[in-house]
C-alpha cells in the first residue's frame, strides 16, 4: 500500500499554478468582447487544433474510453476512427467556410443568419442548459472518483476535516480554479490550458501504456492473456460486425456506421459549439479549416493512449481475494477484492457485498481501469504526474463547457432577447458575469446529480432527443439553398418528437421500462443501450431530414442574395494560392482519411 | 495575442521534468525498491529527462516566435 508523497502533491501544485498563471498573463489582453469570447480570432491552427480535441477529452472521456476498452476491447476505437475522424474531416473541409466565413460568433448565431430567430432560440436555449448540466455532471463524476480513490485522505486528516468532505472540497476547488482562469483570460485562457492539458495527458499516459504492454508481453501477449480469460475478439474492431449477436458491442454494421459514424458523430463534431468554438477562434479561414484536420491526427492515435490501458487492466493476472483495505486508509478503491477481472474490481453495494446482476454474475467497476492502472504501475513522482493529468482532463472539459456557455448566453440569449443594443463593454462585463453564474449553476447541477440521480439522467435524455436531429438541419441549411426557416424549425421539432417516440417504444434488453425507454409500450427490444441510442439517433435524423424538405417545399424560399456566404452553392470558394501544397486543408484531409482507413485495416 | 503558448508549456515541462528527474536520480540510490512496480525501470529519471528535452524545445521555439518577425504562416 502506498500513499502520495510530497513530490506528488508538488507536481499538482506546480501544474495548477501554471494554469492560473496563464489566466493572469492573459488578463491584460481581454479588452473587447471579441477578445474574451473569440480570442480576438487570433489563434494559430495547431493551437486551435489541439484545443479542439482537448475540449472534448474531458475525464469522462478518458475514464469512459478505458472502461469500454476493458468491457468491449479494441472495438471501442470505433468511437474514434468511425465516430470522430470522418466528421472532423467533413467539418474542416466543407462546413468551416460557413461557420468562419459568415462571421457568426456562435453556432446558434449561424442558425439565425441562415434561418430565423425561432430556430436560433430553440438551439441556443437548449444548448446553454445542456452545457452547464454536463459541466455539473462531469464535476460530480470527478468528485465521486476522487472520493472512491482515497488519494487525498491524508490531506483531509491533517486539515482536521472529516474524510467525506473530500467530495465537497473537490467540487469547490476544481470549480474555483476553472472559474479563475476562464474569468481572467476568457476563451484564450481555456484554449491555452487545453493545449497544456493535451501534452500533460500524453506525458502522463504514455509511460503507462509502455509499462503495461511491456509487462503483459506486448500486443500478442495481451491478446493471449485475454483469450485465456475467455475474452475473444478483443483485438479486432470489425470482426463479427455483420450481426449484432457476434461482436462485443452488440450492434450490427449498419447501426454502427449510420448511427455512430454518421448521425451521432457528425452531429457532435459538426454542430456542437463546444468544439466548433475552438475553430472559430482561429486566426484565418485556412487555419479554421485546418483546425479539425490537425486535431484528427492525434485523435487517431488516442485509442492507444486511453483505450489500451483498459485492455491491459483486464489482461493482468487477477489478484487473490484480500480483506477490504480501503477503510484502513490504503490507496485504491476496493483494491484486492475478488471477484474481478485483472485489476478491475467488482462493484460493492453500500453494505460491502459484491454487487451481482440478474444472472448472478458480479458487476465490474470498469471506471476504475485507468485509476487502478496508475496506482499499479506508477511509483511516487510519476504517480503524481499521472493523477495530475487525470485531474487536468476533468478541468479542461469543464472549462470548455463554461466558455461555450458564456458565449451562447451573452450573444444568443442576453443580447438577442434581454438587452439588444448595449455597448461592447457591457457584453464583456456580461461574459464575465455569465462565467461566474455558469459555474454556480454547474456546481448546483453536480449536487442535483449527487442527490437525485434520476433527474440528471432524465435531463440528459431530453438533451439527447433535442440534439439528435440537429445535424439534418445544418446539412440542409448549408448545402441546400431551398431549405427555409419554417422547414428547419418544424423539421427540428418533428425530429425531437421522433426521438422521444422511438425511446418510448423500445427498451434495451434487461432494463426496466422508464427512464431507459419503453414507457409507452415495448414494441422492440435492443441488445443493449448503445444499440438503442444509435437507432434513436437514426430515426430522429431521418424524420427531421424528411420533414424539413417537405415543409421547405411548401413555404416561400429566401432570395438567393440573402444567402450568400451561408449556403454552399451561393458562396465563392476562394483558394489560397499562397499556401504550399502540403499546408492545404484538402491535402491534410486526404492524409487523415488514408491513415484512418489504414488503422481500421490493421485492427480489423 | 502576445503570449506564445509554447513558452509556458516549455517552462511547465522543464520544471516538472526537472523535478522528476532529480527525484529519480536521488531515489535511484536511496530507495531503488520504489521502482519494483514500474518493472525495475526508473521512470522518474528517464521520463523526467524526456519531459525536460520536450520542454526545452518548446521554450526555445516559444521565445524565438516572440522576437522573430512573423514567419510564412
Amino acid at each position: 500500500m502506498q500513499s502520495l508523497a510530497w513530490i506528488d502533491y508538488l507536481i499538482m501544485v506546480i501544474y495548477f499554478a501554471f494554469v492560473l498563471g496563464i489566466g493572469f498573463a492573459l488578463k491584460r489582453y481581454m479588452k473587447t468582447s471579441t477578445d474574451f469570447f473569440l480570442s480576438g480570432r487570433s489563434i494559430p491552427a495547431w493551437v486551435a487544433g489541439l484545443a479542439f480535441i482537448s475540449a472534448n477529452l474531458g475525464a469522462q472521456e478518458v475514464i469512459g474510453m478505458a472502461a469500454s476498452g476493458a468491457k468491449y476491447g479494441i472495438a471501442t476505437a470505433h468511437f474514434y476512427w468511425l465516430g470522430a475522424i470522418p466528421a472532423m474531416v467533413f467539418v474542416g473541409l466543407f462546413m468551416m467556410p460557413f461557420y468562419y466565413g459568415s462571421r457568426a460568433r456562435s453556432v446558434p448565431e449561424y442558425l439565425r443568419l441562415r434561418f430565423d430567430e425561432k430556430t436560433r432560440g430553440l438551439n441556443a436555449i437548449t444548448f446553454a442548459a445542456m452545457t452547464v448540466m454536463s459541466s455539473g455532471a462531469s464535476m460530480y463524476a470527478m468528485a465521486k472518483l476522487i472520493e472512491s480513490l482515497h488519494i487525498f485522505d491524508p490531506v483531509m486528516q491533517s486539515l482536521g476535516l472529516p474524510r467525506s468532505w473530500i467530495f465537497h472540497l473537490s467540487i469547490v476547488v476544481s470549480a474555483l480554479i476553472t472559474l479563475g482562469y476562464v474569468y481572467l483570460g476568457g476563451l484564450t485562457s481555456a484554449i491555452y490550458n487545453e493545449v497544456l492539458q493535451f501534452f500533460l495527458i500524453v506525458a502522463g499516459f504514455f509511460p503507462l501504456v509502455y509499462l503495461g504492454l511491456k509487462n503483459v508481453g506486448g500486443w500478442s501477449g495481451m491478446i493471449e492473456s485475454l483469450e485465456a480469460k475467455g475474452l475473444k475478439g478483443f483485438g479486432h474492431a470489425w470482426q463479427g460486425m455483420t450481426n449484432a449477436e457476434n461482436n462485443p458491442l452488440g450492434v450490427e454494421w449498419f447501426a454502427l456506421a449510420m448511427g455512430l459514424g454518421f448521425v451521432l458523430s457528425f452531429g457532435y463534431w459538426c454542430t456542437d459549439f463546444l468544439v466548433v468554438q475552438r475553430a472559430m477562434a482561429a486566426d484565418s479561414m485556412t487555419s479554421a479549416r485546418r483546425t479539425p484536420l490537425i486535431a484528427a491526427l492525434p485523435k487517431m492515435v488516442f485509442p492507444f493512449l486511453v483505450i489500451l490501458p483498459g485492455l491491459i487492466a483486464v489482461s493482468l493476472p487477477t489478484p487473490a481475494a484480500a480483506p477490504a483495505n480501503a477503510e484502513a486508509g490504503g490507496l485504491g478503491a476496493n483494491e484486492g477484492h475478488a471477484p474481478g477481472i485483472g485489476i478491475i474490481p467488482a462493484k460493492l453495494t453500500s453494505s460491502g457485498e459484491v454487487e451481482v446482476d440478474t444472472n448472478g454474475k458480479p458487476v465490474l467497476d470498469y471506471d476504475l481501469a485507468i485509476p487502478n492502472m496508475l496506482l499499479y504501475y506508477f511509483p511516487t513522482g510519476m504517480l503524481g504526474l499521472g493523477l495530475t493529468a487525470l485531474l487536468a482532463s476533468f478541468m479542461s472539459g469543464m472549462a470548455g463547457n463554461i466558455t461555450a456557455f458564456n458565449t451562447v448566453w451573452t450573444f444568443d440569449i442576453y443580447q438577442a432577447y434581454i438587452k439588444p443594443q448595449a455597448s461592447d463593454k457591457h457584453y464583456l462585463w456580461m461574459g464575465h458575469f455569465a462565467t461566474l453564474f455558469g459555474t454556480v449553476i454547474s456546481i448546483a447541477a453536480a449536487y442535483i446529480a449527487a442527490q437525485y440521480n434520476n433527474i440528471m439522467e432524465l435531463l440528459q435524455l431530453v438533451f439527447a432527443f433535442v440534439n439528435a436531429p440537429l445535424l439534418a438541419t445544418f446539412l440542409l441549411g448549408m448545402f441546400w439553398k431551398r431549405a427555409t426557416a419554417h422547414g428547419a424549425f418544424y423539421g427540428l421539432l418533428s425530429g425531437i418528437v421522433a426521438a422521444t417516440i422511438h425511446h418510448g417504444l423500445t427498451l434495451p434488453a434487461g432494463a426496466a421500462s422508464g427512464v431507459k425507454g419503453g414507457w409507452a409500450f415495448v414494441a422492440h427490444t435492443y441488445r443493449n443501450e448503445m444499440a438503442q441510442n444509435f437507432w434513436t439517433a437514426i430515426w430522429a435524423w431521418t424524420v427531421c431530414f424528411v420533414v424539413t424538405i417537405v415543409v421547405s417545399m411548401l413555404t416561400r424560399p429566401r432570395p438567393d442574395d440573402e444567402l450568400k456566404g451561408l449556403v454552399y452553392s451561393l458562396t465563392r470558394h476562394d483558394v489560397d494560392r499562397t499556401l504550399v501544397w502540403y499546408k492545404k486543408p484538402e491535402f491534410l484531409g486526404v492524409v487523415v482519411v488514408l491513415l484512418s482507413v489504414a488503422l481500421n485495416l490493421i485492427f480489423r | 495575442m502576445n503570449l506564445d503558448i509554447r513558452t509556458p508549456i516549455g517552462l511547465l515541462f522543464l520544471s516538472l521534468g526537472g523535478l522528476m528527474a532529480g527525484f529519480g536520480a536521488v531515489t535511484h540510490f536511496t530507495n531503488p525498491d520504489l521502482y519494483a512496480k514500474s518493472l525495475g525501470l526508473n521512470v522518474n529519471l528517464w521520463w523526467g529527462l524526456v519531459m525536460m528535452a520536450f520542454g526545452a524545445a518548446m521554450f526555445y521555439y516559444g521565445r524565438r516566435g516572440v522576437t522573430a518577425p512573423p514567419s510564412d504562416q
